[in-house]
């Protein structure tokens, strides 16, 4: 008697609290990797999973059906993220790039998976130049690369999470991509 | 011959390219080699340190959440199901109201114990726990009535309309518990209650007749989670405590 995504969100649209929750044990996992990621902060990941599914429940009733729940959830937590970062932005409180033990963002702790020291130094070397690099990402070409590269969602997810059409969500993975590897693709030829 | 462009690699990365590029990469050591560039140094940021999350996240999720969500306003009362029982409670209501009284302001107390959304005056710390231990008691006892019901249904009885019922006597009183269970730190009981509150709801909201393989599996279920013993179990401790103080 499993519910499907779609089954539980037309019962939370009636009302059914026991259906939302199905669907937000189902989703917590995901949403907070996805939050992590555009935050780097713990905190800050837990509090949009929260604010996600409390903005998801006020909003249940405008739930179509049209794109998968999962979608769905993910176009009101990259909003939320976003709102979170600028404002952040606007107080200077982010940092998510800069380079010390306690604040360092996630993509600067990359790790390589073996002993290679090669692929040591190149990850360490590549993870120095991120910060300059994701700095020129938009906002809107961060959440595209980290949906289409992270979270492993096919164009028109992406555009559907952005509210873009598929060739522009397609464009914006293109922008993010091109830009990384401008600012990348030297340090990994020197570390060679 | 045209080389694959670095939106087209990009989209070959991704495993998005149409038929034509990724023969051509089959064809083309260029491109190939392209391609591997890329690979290597988008593999390269794809190893992420993410802080891990317990099994039971979801389930801590919704407890934060569950009490900021608001109160929906939703028709209720337009759905037949509501309005026909609803109509004859009112009726057996306006008989017997009047005799209830004195045990409703009982009730009233013990349920202002149980949600523990406001204190409770003039009842002591020990009598609360007291109050609270029956109640739970009592609810453990319906509730493996519930259970013996279900396990001890034939494969073939798939109304299941008086257990249905039930449940969703039992489904308000159990979700107070377990939210009791839960703030006062008593992870022990919040469990056992929140695997009652999934069978409960599920039965619940049943469509009117189960087909065999849904009552089977809510069986299953139960006998899996070992529920009736550990309810029962629980229940034994339960009295034993309550009687103890």
């Amino acid at each position: 008697m499993e519910w499907t995504d779609a089954a539980a969100a037309d019962e939370a649209r009636k009302g059914n609290q026991y259906a939302f929750r199905v669907l937000v044990e189902r989703h917590s996992h995901a949403l907070f990797r996805l939050a992590y990621r555009m935050t780097a902060n713990e905190q800050d990941a837990e509090d949009l999973v929260q604010e996600t599914f409390l903005r998801a429940y006020k909003q249940i009733a405008r739930f179509d059906g049209r794109a998968a729940f999962s979608t769905w959830l993910y176009r009101i937590c990259s909003n939320c993220s976003l709102d979170l970062l600028r404002v952040k932005k606007n107080r200077n409180e982010h940092q998510p790039f800069v380079n010390d033990d306690e604040s360092m963002h996630w993509l600067d702790r990359v790790a390589a998976p073996g002993p290679n020291p090669e692929r040591l130094t190149q990850s360490g070397q590549i993870a120095s130049m991120l910060e300059p690099a994701l700095k020129k990402l938009s906002d809107m070409e961060r959440t595209a690369f980290i949906l289409r590269h992270y979270e492993g969602c096919d164009i028109e997810q992406i555009a559907c999470t952005l509210g873009v059409h598929a060739n522009a969500a397609k464009h914006t993975v293109f922008r993010a991509v091109q830009k990384l590897r401008r600012e990348l693709e030297p340090v990994r030829s020197a570390a060679k | 011959m045209t080389h694959l462009t670095e939106q087209e690699l990009i989209d070959a990365y991704y495993n998005d390219a149409p038929s034509a590029c990724r023969e051509h990469l089959d064809e083309c050591a260029e491109c190939r080699d392209q391609l591997a560039r890329l690979s290597e140094l988008l593999d390269g940021v794809r190893d992420v340190p993410i802080p891990s999350r317990g099994e039971g996240y979801g389930r801590e999720v919704w407890a934060r959440l569950e009490p900021r969500l608001p109160i929906r306003k939703t028709r209720w009362w337009t759905r037949s199901w509501v309005l026909v029982p609803a109509a004859l409670t009112l009726l057996v209501a306006a008989f017997v109201g009047g005799m209830l009284t004195v045990q409703r302001h009982q009730t009233g107390a013990t349920q202002q114990i149980i949600a523990g959304t406001q204190p409770v005056t003039g009842i002591s710390e020990k009598d609360r726990q007291r109050i609270l231990l029956a109640a739970l008691g009592d609810h453990l006892d319906r509730s493996e009535i519930l259970l013996v019901q279900l396990l001890n249904s034939n494969p073939g009885d798939a109304g299941l309309g008086d257990q249905r019922a039930r449940a969703r006597d039992l489904l308000e009183e159990n979700r107070l518990l377990r939210e009791s269970a839960f703030r006062s730190g008593d992870q022990a009981h919040a469990a056992l209650l929140d695997d009652l509150e999934r069978v409960f709801v599920d039965l619940a909201n049943s469509p009117s007749r189960l087909s065999s393989e849904d009552v089977a599996g809510l069986r299953q279920r139960i006998e899996n989670q070992g529920l009736l013993f550990k309810v029962r179990v629980t229940n034994t401790d339960t009295r034993s405590k309550g009687q103890t103080l």
